[in-house]
């Protein structure tokens, strides 16, 4: 029954304080979430009019935009190939961070919910959050003086005599990668974390004592278990990462461009609304595609993710 | 304290002087204990005493302090749990809950590589062996408790080890399958002849499965004997009052003949057995342990009984086999406690007047040391 929920709600919280929440929910969903996306697909599809012709006889529904993200202005015939490049490439470096971040966050998680206990775990924890008091902007251009041509880490190598020159982090993407990384790790850790604390440790033991490796106690039964938090923790680093602005503008190379930061130029320098908005469609409805389709992949249900 | 063969003729598991200290806590000190092959064999003790820390260091969770652990004459120390000959029960069983019945039963198959058939004929053949032939495909959550039970020591039985370790198993089943499942696991452990060490509270688990048992305290082994001789020959006050109900009388020794000691107690003098070895002396502290249904009520014949008391009826309570009857005894008017058969016996008025007899063979006299906690 689709009104049992609603009527447990009003039966808990009362007709007045229950219908403030409905409102408040339903004025949370709609209004900040459905309407403001609802009009950006409206703009992706309408030309890029003068405010005085808007309304006119002109304002009629196009697919230019989309087309100009696949052929570009169409004069050489052939594909957008910058655009296009850029957009297939953010999506694999944002696949390379969701990696990484597992990779890094998994034994942490693992650490944090399976062996820590009382002080170390909080002490962990708040190592963890702490870094994230400072804003994002900051964290980034601490970010570039520790990679940069004359930062803490080139100076170390240099000093421990172990390259020659200055390595150009910047230029390999090296501190994009690693700032996004660092940006998400909560969002990593804490799904792994909240999936791996519900484990019962005699489950590991059990697979130990049948002889499994401890590769293979991971394999067989830790990571089939942590599988919506593990599932959870890369759709939100992926999304987050594929979506980033303040890292790859702060730390990208001057030749590498984020697909976001397209967007962005549209929207602001473009002064171009309904090229900026087809383009976040695209990446919107990509990236949340390839989510759908790694969910499937892995057999991850989605009302999994919310647990 | 050396457990005799039963069964098997070399020794399956020799624990030979272990200790484990967690920091500043000895949980398990200086234990030495032989298994024979093919046995099944229990630790006894209250929760603490150390039995869960010893089955552990067996099965190379914990590593000892001092000491080894042999099993089939090679030693253990320093293989992990998953290099060792033995498998685990875990007590709230560790079933993989992601898993099917089948899968979970052949786990240790698969870490050794067996293909996927051969795994499915042995999980099949298992599952025959604790009576859920066909259930293979069914996820461990629909399986009943008792059920689920046997399918952790398929599994365990799966790994082929030399010996089955079981970390109170039962103690989450209702009381009936409690019951049955004692009589399975004795039957599976007959049926598959090799060793099951069994860790338990219960001490009705233990002494109606078990070929021998080792009672343990505050980390130690008390007595390791069969299950009647822990009842009828106690070694230790320890024991007496661990195993089976005991009525309690402290007193000092007055003398000592021919195996028997007469105890000065607050009741008076009471006349008892002396365990073979027995330590006790003119004038040493000593209790004196009489079971309730070895005591005799004055509607029975109490000629001819080596000790005679009076004593006061204070309640009784109905057990279903038998009754318990509530005395005050002497004129200490120590409590007691007597079974009575049920036997179409009236529930007599509280404050009847009574004779209590027993004999001598039937009580026990030790030397006075640590109760178990009521």
């Amino acid at each position: 029954m689709p009104t049992s929920w609603l009527r447990a709600l009003l039966a808990r919280y009362g007709a007045g304080v229950g219908a403030c929440v409905l409102a408040l929910a339903g004025f949370w969903i709609l209004l900040l979430i459905l309407l403001p996306q609802l009009a950006m697909v409206d703009f992706s599809f309408r030309h890029n009019l003068p405010p005085a012709a808007q309304g006119g006889p002109q304002d009629v529904y196009t697919l230019e935009h989309y087309a100009y993200l696949v052929y570009g202005s169409g004069q050489e015939g052939g594909f957008n190939t910058v655009d296009l490049l850029v957009f297939g490439r953010t999506l694999l470096a944002a696949l390379l961070v969701t990696v990484a971040d597992l990779a890094i966050c998994y034994p942490i998680a693992y650490l944090l919910a399976q062996s820590a206990h009382g002080g170390w775990a909080r002490l962990m924890v708040l190592a963890l959050v702490v870094p994230f008091w400072v804003n994002e902007i900051l964290r980034a251009f601490a970010f570039r003086i520790l990679f940069g041509a004359s930062g803490v880490l080139n100076d170390a190598l240099l000093g421990l005599g172990l390259v020659a020159e200055p390595v150009d982090f910047i230029r390999t993407d090296v501190a994009l990668y690693g700032g996004l990384a660092y940006a998400f790790v909560l969002l990593m850790v804490f799904p792994l974390y909240n999936a791996l604390e519900s484990l019962d440790r005699s489950q590991v033991e059990a697979a130990r004592d049948m002889g499994a490796s401890v590769f293979a106690t991971h394999r067989r039964v830790v990571i089939p278990f942590a599988k919506p938090g593990i599932s959870a923790g890369c759709t939100m680093v992926f999304m987050l990462s594929a979506g980033a602005l303040a890292a790859p503008q702060i730390l990208g190379g001057p030749s590498s461009l984020w697909f976001t930061q397209l967007v962005y130029q549209w929207f602001n320098t473009g002064n171009n609304w309904p090229r900026g908005a087809a383009y976040a469609i695209v990446l919107l409805l990509s990236t949340l595609l390839l989510v759908l389709l790694a969910m499937r992949l892995f057999k991850v249900r989605l009302a999994q993710l919310g647990r | 304290m050396t457990a005799t063969p039963a069964g098997g003729t070399k020794p399956a598991v020799e624990i030979d002087g272990v200790s484990v200290r967690f920091g500043e806590f000895l949980a398990v000190r200086d234990v030495r204990v032989e298994i024979a092959a093919g046995t099944f064999f229990s630790f006894l003790g209250p929760s603490g005493c150390g039995k869960t820390t010893l089955l552990r260091a067996i099965s190379g969770f914990v590593e000892p302090s001092a000491g080894e652990i042999r099993i089939g004459g090679k030693p253990m120390t320093g293989l992990g749990p998953n290099k060792r000959p033995t498998a685990l029960v875990f007590q709230n069983l560790a079933l993989f809950p992601l898993m099917t019945v089948a899968e979970n039963i052949a786990f240790a198959l698969e870490m050794r590589g067996v293909g996927r058939a051969a795994r499915r004929r042995r999980a099949d053949e298992l599952l025959e062996l604790i009576a859920l032939p066909g259930q293979g495909d069914r996820m461990c959550h629909e399986l009943s408790g008792g059920q689920r039970q046997r399918v952790a020591i398929a599994r365990a039985l799966a790994a082929e080890p030399q010996v089955l370790l079981l970390d109170e198993p039962l103690s989450a089943l209702d009381l009936k399958l409690r019951q049955h499942m004692r009589s399975e696991l004795r039957a599976i452990q007959r049926r598959v002849g090799i060793t099951f060490i069994y860790i338990t509270h219960d001490q009705g688990e233990a002494l109606t499965m078990s070929d021998q048992v080792a009672v343990m305290r505050d980390g130690g082994i008390e007595q390791v004997a069969a299950g009647k001789t822990l009842y009828d020959s106690p070694a230790s006050a320890f024991v007496a009052s661990f195993v089976g109900e005991n009525n309690l009388f402290r007193g000092r020794v007055s003398a000592v003949a021919d195996g028997r000691a007469t105890v000065a107690t607050d009741v008076g003098p009471l006349r008892a057995a002396c365990p073979a070895g027995s330590s006790l002396r003119d004038g040493d502290a000593a209790f004196v342990f009489v079971r309730p249904e070895a005591l005799r009520l004055a509607t029975d014949d109490t000629a001819g009984m080596d000790n005679v008391l009076s004593a006061t009826e204070t309640a009784r309570e109905f057990e279903g086999r038998f009754w318990h009857v509530f005395l005050e005894v002497g004129e200490s008017r120590q409590r007691a406690t007597a079974a009575q058969v049920h036997g179409g016996v009236a529930p007599a008025e509280p404050g009847r007047q009574l004779r209590v007899g027993f004999m001598a063979e039937q009580a026990v006299a030790l030397p006075a040391g640590p109760l178990a906690a009521e």
